[in-house]
């Protein structure tokens, strides 16, 4: 009872919270802290030279270079079409509406393994997509371009799930004034509209990011996997695992873990942000 | 306000006359979801069904997709349920009770969103892999976790770690503690207040929860593939055998056996779909 008083801010009534807090933690710290430091300290075997040497290598580099700057470009496009996604959701009505709806989370629900053969068979030369596109002289599977693809594919949820709630409680009047004042459509989208849905759309093209940058499941199959050209980080870790290279791959990973705690963090602060900005217009 | 309510009225009338903004912004948006979503998914199906509904119903019932199937089922089977726990344990923490360190709790339960789910599988490999640091005491042992079942049930366990839990922290929160304080202070007992106060109020967060979680689970690839081994009718769960079917080019088998999890993800989103609207309908 004394630990758990020193932790309490406040005395409840309530039952329970010694073991519900302790349980938690002690499964947390088995699953994941524990396991998640292993790794961190496997890299310490290594000198700082040698680690070096494994994170910067010219194969290492330029699967970063594709794996982020396709997860930023996917991100980006999730950022805008998600944006229209959600607002078409919220402002129009159109037959078919909840079944659109529900349809948006396919991506979190539709095993990544499944969602990479059939971007891959869609998307091949001879694929209902890929062939009109080949046609037109632009390949997308076995090519960097079909790691955006992919990337694009499981990252479109985010942005429409993050944007629509905040569409959904915005006030119209705001909207309506500038309209009345003489504000056009596009007007009163740039300067009323988006600055209120900005938080959530910053978490949304984060969460897309973050995510992107991780995947490996949808994207080896449409990628081709050939180094230099299109290797994902991800897919390096794997093939060093698989040479018994523990070290290198942990090396790697670790990189990896880093920029994902950085954005793990800016996500917590811009989910704050939009929480704060909710509250404050709610209050208004 | 005047003003905003003379010129409001001519100006919805003027616009819904020809609403073709509305048109063409729902046209796009549609068609940008029937592209990156609907195609790939009705891929899946076309592709399985192409040699055939003999083939298709062999390729499932052959021992190798049976056992895949069932290993699927075992690992969802224990890593469902054990988070299910977790995630009412924390939540009950972190709603009701106010403590020291709660914000830094609630952000590492998100941690294994941020992680690649190959540095999820990575992690268990440096701890139980035969380098790893239990790796000697557990071959002298003759204990194997990791390319063995264990390993696939752990890195399960930690990619749907969060679902359950960061549904129902948010929920439980908006529930406010009340219900639950008026209850032991009438007389009622920890697990009485629990199942009959605060249970009914979350049922269709939980259910929520457990749903991602199990599509997640099921479909888990990256951190699977990681610590499996790929050892035919024993350690390859349904993505998995998926992947090898594919890269044996025997696509026809690999889809049949990927539209079996297609059809697990419209199954949950449909699930998901029925759920929000209960809960919305009951919230009002």
């Amino acid at each position: 009872m004394t630990t758990s008083q020193l932790i309490l801010k406040r005395h409840s009534v309530l039952p329970g919270f010694s073991l519900a807090l302790g349980y938690s933690l002690l499964y947390l710290a088995l699953l994941v802290l524990i396991p998640l430091s292993a790794t961190f300290l496997k890299t310490f075997t290594l000198t700082w030279p040698e680690f070096w040497t494994e994170v910067s290598s010219p194969r290492v580099v330029a699967s970063y270079k594709l794996t982020f700057g396709a997860s930023l470009l996917a991100a980006l496009i999730n950022a805008v079409f998600g944006t229209l996604v959600a607002w078409v959701l919220v402002r129009y009505r159109f037959p078919g509406q909840r079944v659109i709806d529900a349809i948006v989370d396919l991506p979190f629900a539709l095993p990544t393994a499944v969602a990479g053969i059939a971007l891959t068979a869609v998307y091949a030369e001879n694929g209902w997509l890929g062939a009109p596109l080949a046609a037109l002289g632009i390949k997308v599977a076995f090519t960097p371009l079909g790691v955006l693809v992919a990337l694009i594919f499981i990252g479109l949820p985010f942005v429409v799930r993050t944007v629509q709630p905040v569409l959904e409680d915005m006030e119209r009047e705001l909207e309506e004034a500038a309209h009345s004042l003489g504000a056009s459509s596009v007007q009163a989208f740039a300067r009323v509209i988006l600055p209120t849905i900005m938080p959530a759309l910053l978490t949304g093209f984060t969460l897309a990011f973050a995510r992107a940058a991780g995947e490996y499941g949808s994207v080896i199959f449409i990628a081709g996997n050939i180094p230099m050209v299109s290797e994902i980080t991800p897919l390096i870790i794997i093939t060093k695992l698989e040479q018994f290279d523990y070290a290198g791959a942990t090396a790697v990973a670790v990189v990896m873990l880093v920029v994902s705690f950085v954005l793990l963090f800016m996500i917590n602060a811009l989910q704050g942000w939009t929480r704060r900005r909710h509250a404050q217009e709610r209050a208004v | 306000m005047t003003t905003a309510a003379l010129h409001l009225p001519s100006r919805i009338t003027r616009r819904k006359a020809i609403p073709w903004a509305p048109i063409a912004l729902t046209t796009l948006a549609l068609a940008y979801l029937a592209l990156l979503l609907l195609v790939p998914l009705a891929a899946v199906f076309v592709e399985a069904l192409r040699k055939g509904a003999a083939y298709y119903f062999r390729a499932i019932a052959e021992p190798d997709a049976w056992s895949a199937i069932k290993l699927t089922l075992l690992a969802a089977g224990i890593a469902v349920p054990l988070n299910l726990i977790f995630g009412v344990a924390a939540a009950w923490a972190i709603a009701k009770f106010d403590f020291r360190g709660k914000t830094l709790l609630i952000s590492l339960i998100d941690l294994p969103f941020s992680v690649s789910p190959v540095i999820a599988g990575l992690i268990y490999i440096l701890l139980f892999g035969l380098q790893g640091w239990f790796g000697t005491w557990l071959s002298d042992h003759d204990i194997r976790i990791v390319f063995a079942v264990p390993g696939i049930v752990l890195a399960t366990m930690f990619v749907t770690f969060p679902f359950v839990a960061r549904e129902l922290i948010p929920l439980m929160q908006a529930q406010g503690r009340e219900e639950e304080e008026a209850a032991v202070v009438l007389g009622a007992k920890g697990w009485q207040t629990f199942w009959r106060v605060t249970l009914p109020n979350v049922k269709w967060g939980v259910l929520y929860g457990v749903i991602l979680c199990n599509a997640r689970a099921m479909g888990e690839f990256g951190a699977v593939s990681v610590v499996s081994g790929h050892i035919r009718g024993e350690t390859n769960t349904l993505p998995l055998h998926v992947e090898i079917l594919y890269n044996e080019y025997n696509f026809a088998a690999a889809f049949a056996c990927a539209s079996l999890l297609a059809f697990l993800a419209l199954v949950t989103l449909v699930i998901k779909a029925v759920v929000e609207h209960r809960y919305l309908k009951e919230r009002k």
